[in-house]
């Protein structure tokens, strides 16, 4: 069946008087009073499926995020970590239990075949969880059953057991104290689904339609997906928390950044996904447009394998970093669209340490130092960069060539490499490469998230630490630092841990780039995320 | 005739069967591959990614691979997308006759448009029409289709106004469930006042970026048809018999004149079908092209394999009918002549 919505639509009437006086009363009250506030937005591709635990690209996350709450959430604009459909939890004095208590008159979404007859409970907390964690799940295969995050956010290990107390009182168990875990559970995989729509779909021998058709208790409902067309969404006027301003979202789904350009121009959306830096310029002078920008929470790095001659000797990766002119590299690659790196976090992030200056730019210097370390000239090096575009590094191979044009001049040949992407990180993880460009992008808004990528666990061969540096001073911290409950404490640890990498330098940091949103100026109310993706609760159109 | 048509559908078998080889093959020389292309920067677990290969058949020797793809195939299993976990051949079903709409009237406007302007240039051989004709052929003929298309939205949809920018109906205005998946049909049948207008509206410039190439050449072998024929006998002796210029050229020279110009038309769907996949990419437009670029970036060899071979087959038995149409009208062919 079909429905008919028209912006600004006049209900017909059944006669002519009737239907002249409801056109009186309709201009009386304005045609806005009968206008649905519809936000299109120009989307850059197509979600794999409506359930973020089973994915992994932003654009999947991002049309899901209307649908779903997670226990808890990140502030609209932050990464605070804030009560959603847990409305308190307690931590034990070991830091090993957490209970939830569970928010009341919770309402789950309506979709063809399915009206739910229950609020939100702790069976579907359980649900959502035991699909991901226990192999033996009846929705556990279902849509390929890979669920990536839970994995890489070291949930299988972390998560011992979770145990319904009643109806809202769910007790987590970890095998560890793990400070960071408010922080995944806030994160799209850790969505919470109907357990009661599960079993409807069980029953009914159409379990895939799980991931196709979501129900969730978000601050929209889903209404239709065309495929590599359009995804439409309604305000859900039952939601718990803050409602929607507007009242139809579209996702219009736009791969070329061009033509979402000329799309916004046109008005045909009013929101657009990742303008083209080269776009920005002319955006900004266009008083229809509204550009905004936010440092990303990522990081550039060229790493150092410390486990290859001589790159093990700290004065030689000192001399690395003195050596790159940084400033030519924000000027002539990012385009104003980044800010040089000193630390290995961005500086949005908390703990971030203000005290660590970065090396100057000094050549001279450089040299001084190789020759100190016994580096006789010329030494050969292989300088490795990504063959793609990422959003911390928009072109690392014209980096790659700045980086051997400085280096030639301390006498440094840098012979550059690359390889397909997937074969790349394969390579940089066993630690092939001798200096290697690389770069991350925060999921938890939690330090640890990132200085993990130095810990001396991921410095084994295959694992995510590619300078394969560990330093035992560093390492404790970033231990200890998991399995403290108190921020401050937290903070100077990771604030010790910023200065001790910096000066024993297994990378030189590049940058942090900047993220921009493009929108019309009639949009009101968008804060962006420091995480990435879009949420579109508390945006109107004027 | 049967056995013209017999000896043509044993030719195809070949065609299809190297297809599907090239396809199998060709994709997995690209390097990456369905798991690690998801892993980003976070990587994975030699375990993770063992156990993801083994499920997807990926550790399979290429060969046996082949042949477990091909006996699907054999049994009308075109396999399923590892990234949506849906079949292939019915994702291929839900997005092809966007596909379809656009390169039918890409191809009407093509057919409409360079048919008649090759006939007159032909007719006015020489004239400055026929060289300004000649020349805009050979430039759209040249045309890089993504330039093409971007070029005509800045300047007819974003300076003019004229048209939309891409899409294929207006997303704010209008809202109705497919029936058939052709845009034009939907919108009329969904009873909803302007919704036809304005998917007919958003069909224009993808319709005119996509005939472009064809248009170019039915028109240039349109002319050069025209003109062998008009210095033929037959038509010399038309004139003579005193029959109107209409009717000679109506009648006699434009009927022979078009028998290589079908044939073209034929060869034309594996351009447009080409041609599709850079047009949906530009307007937006929900096809199989558009699904079939996502499909490289994703390494979903499934949908890729099958996709390029439900396409090729298409092409297969468009060109087939070509052939048994040509067979028809110039009976030489199909007796072998």
């Amino acid at each position: 069946m079909s429905y008919i919505r028209k912006t600004g639509q006049i209900a017909k009437a059944g006669s002519a008087k009737i239907g002249l006086a409801a056109l009186s009363f309709a201009l009386l009250l304005g045609a806005s009073a009968v206008s649905a506030k519809t936000l299109v937005y120009c989307s850059e591709g197509s979600p794999e499926n409506f359930t973020p635990a089973l994915n992994t690209t932003g654009t999947s996350f991002d049309a899901a995020r209307p649908i779903y709450n997670q226990l808890v959430e990140f502030e609209r604009g932050s990464t605070k970590v804030v009560p959603a459909l847990a409305e308190s939890w307690t931590t034990s004095p070991d830091g090993l239990e957490i209970t939830f208590k569970l928010r009341k008159g919770v309402k789950w979404h309506s979709v063809t075949g399915f009206k739910p007859t229950r609020d939100m409970n702790a069976d579907d907390v359980l649900f959502s969880f035991d699909r991901q964690s226990k192999p033996d799940h009846p929705y556990a295969k279902i849509s390929g059953g890979k669920y990536d995050y839970f994995a890489d956010m070291g949930m299988t290990k972390l998560l011992k057991s979770l145990v319904k107390k009643d109806d809202y009182t769910i007790v987590m168990t970890l095998s560890e104290p793990n400070a960071p875990i408010l922080a995944n559970l806030a994160m799209d995989f850790a969505s919470i689904h109907s357990a009661e729509y599960a079993d409807a779909l069980l029953k009914s021998g159409k379990p895939e339609q799980f991931d196709q058709v979501p129900v969730g208790t978000g601050p929209f409902s889903f209404i239709t997906y065309q495929k590599d067309a359009v995804i439409r969404f309604k305000a859900n006027k039952e939601f718990w928390g803050e409602k929607a301003l507007i009242d139809d979202l579209v996702y219009a789904i736009t791969p070329d950044p061009t033509a979402r350009y000329s799309k916004l121009k046109a008005n045909e959306c009013q929101f657009a996904a990742y303008p083209r830096p080269a776009d920005l310029a002319e955006m900004q002078k266009d008083p229809s447009l509204k550009v905004i920008s936010q440092s990303g929470l990522n990081i550039a790095y060229w790493a150092f394998n410390v486990t290859k001659k001589p790159f093990d000797d700290k004065r030689v990766r000192q001399a690395m970093n003195m050596a790159i002119d940084k400033a030519a590299i924000m000027r002539d690659v990012y385009l104003g669209a980044g800010t040089a790196a000193i630390n290995f976090i961005p500086p949005t992030l908390w703990s971030y340490n203000t005290a660590v200056k970065d090396y100057p730019y000094d050549p001279a210097k450089a040299q001084a130092l190789l020759k100190e370390a016994g580096v006789t000239a010329p030494l050969e090096i292989d300088l490795w960069y990504m063959p793609v575009q990422r959003p911390y590094n928009p072109n690392a191979k014209r980096i790659a060539e700045m980086m051997q044009s400085d280096l030639a001049k301390i006498g440094v040949n840098a012979k550059l490499v690359t390889y397909e992407w997937g074969e790349y990180r394969k390579r940089a993880q066993q630690g092939e490469p001798t200096t290697v460009q690389l770069g991350w992008t925060g999921d938890n808004g939690d330090p640890d998230n990132f200085f993990f990528l130095r810990g001396c666990a991921a410095a084994r061969p295959g694992g995510q630490n590619i300078s394969k540096w560990c330093n035992e001073e560093f390492d404790s911290r970033l231990k200890k630092a998991a399995t403290l409950t108190d921020p401050k404490e937290r903070t100077k640890l990771y604030e010790e841990m910023q200065a001790i990498m910096k000066e024993d330098a297994p990378d030189m940091t590049i940058a942090h780039s900047i993220v921009f949103e493009v929108m019309r100026k009639e949009v009101e109310g968008y804060k962006q995320s420091p995480l990435g993706g879009h949420k579109f609760i508390g945006v109107d159109i004027k | 005739m049967l056995r013209f048509l017999l000896k043509r559908l044993a030719l195809t078998i070949p065609t299809f069967v190297a297809l599907m080889f090239v396809t199998f093959v060709a994709i997995r020389m690209v390097p990456g591959d369905p798991v690690e292309v998801r892993t980003g920067e976070r990587g994975i677990s030699p375990e993770r990614l063992a156990q993801f290969r083994h499920e997807m058949g990926l550790d399979q020797p290429v060969w046996k691979q082949f042949v477990d793809y091909a006996w699907g195939l054999l049994h009308g299993d075109f396999g399923t997308s590892v990234v949506t976990n849906e079949r292939v051949l019915t994702e291929f079903l839900q997005l092809f006759p966007a596909t379809l709409e656009l390169a039918f009237f890409g191809m009407v406007f093509a057919i409409l448009i360079g048919i008649p302007a090759g006939v007159i240039a032909a007719l006015k051989r020489g004239s400055i029409f026929d060289q300004t004709l000649m020349g805009l052929s050979l430039t759209g003929f040249s045309m890089p289709i993504f330039w093409w298309g971007l070029l005509l939205i800045m300047l007819v949809s974003e300076r003019l106004g004229w048209t939309p920018v891409s899409g294929r109906i207006d997303l704010i205005k209008f809202y109705f469930e497919p029936v058939t998946g052709f845009m034009l049909i939907d919108s009329l049948l969904s009873d909803q006042a302007g919704a036809f207008k304005s998917a007919l509206h958003h069909l224009m410039l993808p319709m005119i970026v996509l005939g472009t190439v064809p248009l170019a050449t039915l028109a240039r072998m349109t002319r050069s048809s025209m003109l062998e024929v008009l210095s033929e006998d037959y038509v010399r002796t038309a004139y003579a018999k005193g029959l109107s210029p209409f009717r000679v050229i109506g009648l006699h020279a434009l009927r022979n004149a078009l028998i290589p110009v079908v044939t073209i038309i034929g060869l034309q769907v594996g351009s447009l079908m080409a041609g599709a996949v850079l047009t949906e990419t530009i307007f937006s437009w929900p096809g199989v092209g558009k699904w079939l670029i996502e499909s490289i970036g994703r390494r979903d060899y499934p949908a890729l394999q099958g996709g390029i071979l439900l396409i090729s087959s298409i092409v297969i038995v468009v060109n087939l009918t070509v052939d048994m149409l040509y067979g028809f009208i110039n009976p030489r062919i199909r007796h072998g002549q």
